[in-house]
């Protein structure tokens, strides 16, 4: 199989190095992103290339769609020190994994000062690692409630409201969420317990946990799943497969990322009229909802023979002006709270900007652990399917999660 | 004079030996570079704590990798899942792929258009052809859902043996042409003289396949089998794309991938890896020893 990979390497090779470089001169600045499909990033690296006197020129090299897949390519480029990499598009996953293994540069004094200021907390929170920032806010993301206007009244503002309200509706009541054995799974299990009262990890490597409160987010999980309000595919449900099914109109909620917006306007136009955004809904109504949190941050390769310029560069990039393009063309929402008061945005988000800005400023992030890809199999592998959760006695599974968590941080065994 | 002739012939086998060695010298040499040398640096890495998301840890940890991977319960599980698959499918292809040697051994029209239309599917990437099997079986998107006799929510991947029936069915029809084509090889090899015999001593058509055809084609069957196996025991794509993994329906394949390109654990990742290597060199010592296929002599008669 190591014989295999290897030979997969070196094959998938030729495929990745086409570029797409802006016009410009000077030094070029090799930026590794996924290739998002408005053309917002490329925007953005046009005009910084030129606005920098002929000092550099920021080139692409595209990754794959799948933050997964992405991960996979950078981490095999960066693990063998490959020098062709200058800025990085990072998953907000991937600050911890990549600062302690050394890929990537810690931001420093005037240079980190420039690219938080006026960033959500929780944005920096993600791109930061042992008290130091490793990586610069460029677009946040976040997941919303969308629910059908013409079925549902008020939105509702906690999980058992939402699915006493699904079940209300009958056979097109469904929730639509993911919970597929993948990353979105995590997002899942990580939103519900934050909005229970605790979290996941205290520290890179402690365990918190505490137990009613994840029993609690247990106890609805299993409940949800269990409940007609769930779609049969629930299993094996993702981002797509939610807004596909929300699309054709068999659902009446869906927790998702914005980009479903343009995308029924385009595709269901009879569902995108009824379609409305709220704030994710939290456990109890006496604790605060905890949205997903996603986004990339730019970091500096360590292996970069240009690092200095690509500081610069990036610094340029999460300009606000960039981050309006990003959000006006590609949906993605601004990192920079200031943005959300300018006209723009509305254009954006029509209607809907100050849920995604007070999403955001809620947003738990994910655990931040070097070892953050163990974290995630071994919360997939203990809570997957959510269905085997029995509501009644959540206590077994509540064990089963500590032990793999445990595990995982430990970086001990198979998962 | 003939003994002369003798000791030239010899000289010129000994030569010519001599020169076939140098001209697959360099065959032998790339294949040294490019399979010894990863198995033997996966051994050595196996041996090793070695993450590279974690630089400054690691070193020489002898077996603890091993005993790790085997006091886990998840190999022994993604062990019984790739067994399960490997007997399940072969044992389909190799049924299915002897009838379609038959049909088309006994073809009478378009012999040519038969042998090449069954190879189709064999001829489709596996990823596309398990994302095809998905899409055909997921409630959303399928049209497996509207037969009849079906539930029209069955959700197939949210279970761990629908999981596996589908992956097994997507590997019965993706193979079973290959598994058909090497049939048919040893199938042609037959004298048709033994069966006329046969025909003529009174043997009814499932006699003369049972005692004739079948123990004639042996060495043709063990090999088919040996080589499905083999390949079926290394299943990844179709399991990965359908269910990646999810409902305990794990390969060994996919246990080794999670570690090593997922964890970047590659001392643990390795570990796995070598173990799928024994488990390969296990099913092909059996099959060679206590099998007896003969691979180089594959053929009745010689």
């Amino acid at each position: 199989m190591g014989a295999a990979l290897m030979l997969l390497a070196i094959v998938a090779l030729p495929g990745c190095t086409g570029s797409d470089s802006a016009e410009g001169s000077g030094t070029e600045l090799s930026f590794f992103i996924f290739n998002e499909p408005s053309g917002a990033y490329q925007e953005a690296a046009t005009k910084c290339s030129e606005d920098s006197n002929g000092e550099y020129t920021i080139s692409f090299e595209f990754l794959p769609a799948q933050a997964d897949a992405q991960r996979e390519q950078l981490v095999r480029r960066l693990g063998a020190e490959d020098d062709s990499i200058d800025i990085i598009g990072m998953d907000v996953i991937w600050t911890a994994e990549f600062a302690n293994a050394g890929f990537i540069e810690p931001w420093e004094g005037s240079d980190a000062q420039a690219v938080t200021d006026g960033a959500f907390d929780s944005v920096v929170e993600s791109a930061s690692f042992e008290g130091e920032l490793y990586a610069a806010p460029f677009t946040s993301n976040t997941q919303l409630l969308w629910y059908r206007k013409d079925r549902v009244q008020t939105p509702p503002k906690t999980w058992d409201d939402m699915i006493a309200e699904a079940q209300k509706i009958g056979d097109d009541g469904l929730i639509q969420v993911q919970a597929n054995f993948y990353e979105g799974f995590t997002v899942l299990v990580n939103a519900m317990i934050e909005s229970a009262g605790t979290q996941i990890l205290k520290g890179p490597t402690e365990v918190d946990l505490e137990q009613a409160p994840t029993e609690r987010a247990l106890e609805v999980l299993g409940e949800f799943a269990r409940s007609p309000a769930a779609p049969p595919d629930i299993d094996t449900s993702t981002e797509d497969t939610a807004r596909l099914s929300f699309e054709a109109g068999g659902a009446s909620f869906m927790l998702n990322y914005p980009f479903v917006y343009p995308s029924a306007k385009e595709n269901a136009p009879d569902v995108f009229k009824e379609m409305e955004a709220a704030l994710y809904p939290a456990i109890d109504a006496d604790k605060p909802s905890r949205p997903p949190l996603g986004g990339i941050n730019l970091g500096v390769s360590a292996f970069s023979n240009n690092k200095d310029l690509a500081f610069e560069a990036i610094k340029c990039l999460v300009e606000p002006d960039n981050q309006i393009t990003a959000a006006t063309l590609g949906g993605l929402p601004p990192t920079n709270e200031a943005v959300y008061e300018t006209k723009d945005i509305e254009k954006a988000y029509p209607g809907f900007s100050d849920v995604i800005k007070e999403s955001i400023d809620n947003a738990a992030p994910r655990p931040l652990t070097p070892a953050y890809t163990d974290l995630s199999l071994a919360i997939q592998r203990s809570l997957h399917p959510p269905g085997d959760i029995d509501p009644a006695d959540v206590a077994t599974t509540y064990d089963e999660l500590v032990e793999k968590v445990e595990q995982a941080v430990k970086r001990e065994g198979l998962l | 004079m003939a003994r002369g002739g003798a000791i030239k012939t010899s000289d010129r086998t000994r030569s010519e030996r001599r020169l076939g060695w140098m001209l697959c010298a360099p065959a032998v040499g790339a294949m040294l570079l490019v399979t010894a040398y990863p198995i033997a640096y996966a051994l050595v890495l196996s041996l090793q704590e070695l993450d590279l998301r974690f630089p400054d840890e690691g070193g020489f940890v002898g077996l603890s990798n091993y005993e790790s991977v085997l006091t886990s319960s998840l190999w022994w599980q993604d062990v019984f899942n790739t067994t399960f698959v490997t007997v399940v499918s072969v044992a389909i292809e190799l049924t299915l792929g002897m009838i379609l040697a038959l049909v088309m051994y006994r073809a009478i029209f378009g012999r040519g258009l038969v042998r090449t239309a069954v190879l189709i599917p064999y001829g489709i990437i596996t990823v596309v052809a398990a994302f095809s099997w998905f899409f055909a079986f997921n409630p959303d998107t399928g049209f497996v859902n509207q037969l009849p006799f079906i539930a029209d929510d069955k959700a197939w991947f949210g279970e761990r043996f629908s999981s596996l029936a589908v992956v097994i069915m997507a590997e019965v029809w993706k193979t079973t042409p290959f598994m058909g084509l090497l049939l048919l090889a040893g199938l042609v090899t037959i004298d048709d003289t033994l069966n006329e015999a046969a025909k003529v001593d009174g043997a009814s058509a499932w006699q003369r396949f049972w005692k004739i055809t079948v123990p004639l084609m042996k060495p043709a069957i063990l090999v088919a089998l040996l080589f499905r196996t083999l390949d079926a025991f290394r299943i990844f794509d179709s399991i990965f794309i359908m269910t990646g993994g999810a409902q305990d329906t794990e390969s060994v394949s996919i246990l080794g991938y999670n570690q090593l390109i997922e964890r970047l654990n590659l001392g643990l990742g390795s570990a796995v890896s070598v173990l799928i290597f024994v488990c390969v060199l296990i099913i092909a010592f059996i099959f060679v020893k206590g099998f007896g296929v003969r691979m180089a002599e594959g053929r009745p008669g010689s």
